[in-house]
C-alpha cells in the first residue's frame, strides 16, 4: 500500500455470486483490496478466476452481492456518473459504421469536447498506439491487433484519471507489446494516473506494476499480494535483473499455490 | 482434337435442327403448299427458313471451337438472338399454325442463348465497367427470353388472347395508353402509396421508440401490433373506405395499417441488436439514453429497419392496389385492373401488372440502394 495518498478503490469483504440455471457461481468472495491514487496495480490468475468481474464492479457494470466498494470515495455508480475511469474491454468493441478517428473520437462527443479537442486529442493517443495514418480506416478493414490498440487510444482520449483495463495487449504481438508497455509506464509516470490493469502474463505484471494481486478461482478471491521493490522509471532490460526475476518467481509461486489442480 | 471444346447445349441444338428438318414444314401453310405443288400459297419462312438453320447451325459448331470466351459469347449471342427474331417476325399473320419443326428451331435457339449466358458467367473479367456491364447483360439476356419464349409461343401455338396476350400486343397497349397509365401510376403510387408508405413506416419507427422508452407500451403494443398485422386486407379495406372516403386518403389508409407494423417489429428487434460490450461500453461513458440511441442503438438496428422498408415497399403496392377495388374514382391501377377485366380487356390488365411490377421494381431497387449506402459496414453488404 502507498502509504497516506487518499485510496481510489477501496473494497472490503466485497462478493458477487451469479444466478445461473445450473445454480450460483461465485465469482467474487471476500475480497478486501485498497488501491492509492497513482498506483499501478496488475492482476494476475487462471482464467474464470473472477478478474473480468472485479473491474466490471468497479466499473459499476457489475452490481457486488456482498461487502462495499467506494471508487474516489463514492459509489461506483456516481464515479461511474462522474467519468471516473476509462475501461479497456477484453475485445476491442469498435463501431463498425465509423472509422477508427472517429471510434476513438466516440466518448469525445459524448463529453461534448469541441471539435479542435477531439480532433487534437484523436491524432495524440492514435500516435501513442502507432495507428497515425489509419484515421480513415473502418474497423474491419484492420487486423485484430490494430482494432485492440484503437480501442486502447478510445480509452486513453477519453483522458480520465483511473484506466482500468482488461488484457488490453492479450491480442498483440511481442515487439508491439513492449513498446506499448513503454509507452503505458511512461504515460502513467507523467500523468500519475491510477491504472489497474488484468493480464495473464507474469513478465508484463512484474514490469508494469507497483503492486500485483494474485487471485484464483472457486470461488474467486485475492490469494497473494506482491509489492514491487522496482524503481518507477524502468527501462526494458530491466526484465533480466536478479530483483525482476525474483519477483517475478514469487507471483509464479503465488500463481502456483492458488491453482486448484495443483493439489 | 484440342481446337474442339463440345458443349452439350450445342451439339443438342444441332441435333434438334437436323430433326426439324428431317420433319419438314415449319406451319400448317407450308405443309399445304408442299401437298399441292402447283398451287402457290403464300406461308410463312418462305426465303428464311434456310437462313435460319444455317445460323443455328454455324453458330453452334463454331462455338464448340477453341475461341476465346468473349468471342464465342458474341457468336452464339448473335446466333440465338437473330434466329428467334426471324422465327418471331415470321409468324407474323399465320398465328397457331406453327408444327413441331418451329418449336424445335425454337428450343434449338434458346439453348444457344442458354450457352451464351453459361459462358458469360463463367467470364471473370479484371475491369470494374467489365464486371458491372456483366452484371447487367446476364440478367438481360435471361429476361429477354423469358419475353422471346413468351412471345414465339403464344403466337405459334396460337394462344387464346384472353387466356395470354403475347408481349409485344402488351407492350403495344402500353405505347397506347401512356396516359391512361400515367394518370393511374400518379393516383395509386405518387399519393396513396408513398404517402401511405412513409407516414405507416415513419409511424412504426416512432411507436417502436416509445415502446423502448416505456417498457409497459412494448408489453401492450407488440401482441396488438401481430394481431392488427393478421387483419385481412379485404376486411380492412371497404372500412376504410367509408370512413375517409372513394379517394386516394382512404387507400393510403390501407397502406398505413399494412405498413406500420412490420416497421415497428423490426425496429423492435433492431434496438435489441447492439452487443452487451458496446452497451457498456456506452454506460463506462456515463452516456444518456438518447446519445446510446443516436450513436450506438439505431446504427446497429439499420440493418432491421432497412429490411422493414423493403418488406414495406411491396406491402404499400399490394395495398394500394387491392384497396382500389372496393372504390375509388374513376382512376387507379386497381381499379384499371378490376374494370378491364370485366370488360375482357386483358392486355390493358397486362399493361397495369407491367407497370405495377416495374414500379415496384424500381421502389425496392431505390430503398435497397439506400440500404447499401447506410448499412455498407454491416458483413452481408460489405462481404458482397
Ligand atoms: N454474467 C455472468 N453470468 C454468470 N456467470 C458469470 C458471468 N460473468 C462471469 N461469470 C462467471 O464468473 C467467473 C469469473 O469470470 P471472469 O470473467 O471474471 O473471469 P476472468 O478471470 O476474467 O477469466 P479470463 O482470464 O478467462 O478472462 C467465471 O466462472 C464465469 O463463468
Ligand atoms: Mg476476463
Amino acid at each position: 500500500m502507498t502509504g497516506n495518498s487518499p485510496a481510489v478503490v477501496s473494497a472490503s469483504k466485497l462478493g458477487l455470486t451469479f444466478q445461473t440455471n445450473d445454480g450460483p457461481v461465485q465469482a467474487l468472495s471476500n475480497v478486501d483490496l485498497t488501491i492509492g491514487k497513482g498506483e499501478f496495480v496488475s492482476f494476475i490468475g487462471p482464467s474464470g478466476c473472477g478478474k473480468t468481474t472485479l473491474l466490471r464492479v468497479i466499473a459499476d457494470l457489475e452490481k457486488p452481492t456482498a461487502g462495499t466498494i467506494s471508487v474516489n470515495g463514492m459509489t461506483p455508480e456516481q464515479a461511474r456518473e462522474s467519468r471516473a475511469y476509462g475501461y479497456v474491454f477484453q475485445a476491442a468493441a469498435l463501431f463498425p459504421w465509423r472509422t477508427i478517428e472517429r471510434n476513438v473520437g466516440l466518448p469525445l462527443e459524448i463529453i461534448g469536447l469541441s471539435r479542435a479537442e477531439q480532433a487534437e486529442r484523436i491524432k495524440r493517443t492514435l500516435e501513442l498506439v502507432n495507428l497515425s495514418g489509419f484515421e480513415k480506416k473502418y474497423p474491419w478493414q484492420l487486423s485484430g491487433g490494430m482494432q485492440q490498440r484503437a480501442s486502447i487510444a478510445r480509452a486513453l482520449a477519453f483522458d480520465a484519471d483511473l484506466l482500468l483495463m482488461d488484457e488490453p495487449f492479450g491480442a498483440l504481438d511481442e515487439i508491439v507489446r513492449d513498446h506499448l508497455n513503454e509507452q503505458l509506464l511512461e504515460l502513467w509516470e507523467r500523468t500519475n494516473k491510477t491504472i489497474c490493469f488484468v493480464t495473464h502474463s507474469i513478465p508484463e505484471a512484474v514490469y508494469l506494476s507497483t503492486r500485483i494481486v494474485v487471485m484464483s478461482p472457486r470461488p474467486g478471491r485475492v490469494s497473494d499480494i506482491i509489492e514491487s521493490t522496482l524503481p518507477k522509471k524502468r527501462p526494458l532490460d530491466i526484465r533480466e535483473t536478479p530483483e525482476f526475476l525474483a519477483i517475478a518467481a514469487r507471483v509464479r509461486d503465488g500463481l502456483r499455490a492458488g491453482h486448484s489442480y495443483d493439489d | 482434337m484440342n481446337w474442339l471444346k463440345p458443349s452439350w447445349q450445342a451439339v443438342l441444338a444441332v441435333a434438334l435442327c437436323l430433326i426439324a428438318v428431317g420433319l419438314g414444314a415449319m406451319s400448317k401453310p407450308e405443309a399445304a403448299a408442299l401437298a399441292q405443288p402447283e398451287a402457290s400459297f403464300p406461308y410463312p419462312y418462305l426465303v428464311t427458313k434456310g437462313l435460319m438453320f444455317g445460323l443455328l447451325v454455324i453458330a453452334a459448331l463454331v462455338s464448340m471451337t477453341r475461341l476465346p470466351a468473349i468471342v464465342e459469347a458474341l457468336v452464339l449471342f448473335v446466333g440465338a438472338h437473330l434466329t428467334a427474331w426471324l422465327l418471331i417476325t415470321g409468324i407474323n399473320g399465320f398465328e397457331g399454325t406453327a408444327l413441331a419443326p418451329y418449336f424445335l428451331v425454337l428450343a434449338a435457339a434458346w439453348l444457344l442463348g442458354w450457352r451464351c449466358v453459361a459462358v458469360l458467367s463463367s467470364l471473370r473479367p479484371v475491369a470494374n465497367w467489365a464486371r458491372t456491364a456483366l452484371r447487367l447483360i446476364i440478367p438481360a439476356i435471361f429476361g429477354a427470353w423469358i419475353l422471346i419464349l413468351w412471345e414465339a409461343i403464344t403466337r405459334g401455338a396460337g394462344i387464346p388472347f384472353i387466356l395470354l396476350p403475347p408481349p409485344s400486343a402488351i407492350g403495344a397497349r402500353i405505347a397506347s395508353s401512356l396516359p391512361v397509365l400515367g394518370a393511374d401510376v400518379r393516383q395509386t403510387i405518387f399519393k396513396a402509396v408513398i404517402f401511405g408508405y412513409v407516414v405507416g413506416s415513419g409511424a412504426g419507427f416512432l411507436a417502436a421508440i416509445a415502446a423502448d422508452r416505456v417498457p409497459f407500451l412494448r408489453r401492450g403494443l407488440l401482441p396488438i401490433g401481430n394481431m392488427v398485422s393478421a387483419l385481412p386486407i379485404i376486411g380492412v379495406a371497404p372500412i376504410m373506405v367509408m370512413w375517409f372516403g372513394f379517394d386516394w386518403q382512404s387507400k393510403a389508409a390501407v397502406v398505413i395499417i399494412m405498413t406500420f407494423f412490420p416497421m415497428l417489429v423490426n425496429t423492435v428487434a433492431g434496438l435489441a441488436a447492439s452487443g452487451h460490450m458496446e452497451r457498456d461500453l456506452m454506460r463506462t461513458y456515463a452516456s444518456g439514453y438518447w446519445q446510446t440511441l443516436f450513436k450506438l442503438r439505431l446504427p446497429a438496428a439499420a440493418p432491421f429497419i432497412f429490411n422493414a422498408l423493403k418488406i414495406n415497399s411491396t406491402l404499400a403496392l399490394i395495398g394500394a392496389i387491392v384497396a382500389e377495388f372496393f372504390g375509388t374514382p374513376v382512376v387507379g391501377m386497381g381499379f384499371r385492373i378490376s374494370t378491364e377485366v370485366g370488360r375482357m380487356n386483358i392486355d390493358m390488365v397486362w399493361a397495369e401488372i407491367a407497370v405495377a411490377a416495374l414500379a415496384g421494381s424500381v421502389f425496392y431497387g431505390v430503398v435497397a440502394l439506400f440500404e447499401r449506402a447506410v448499412t455498407f459496414w454491416h458483413p452481408s453488404v460489405r462481404g458482397g
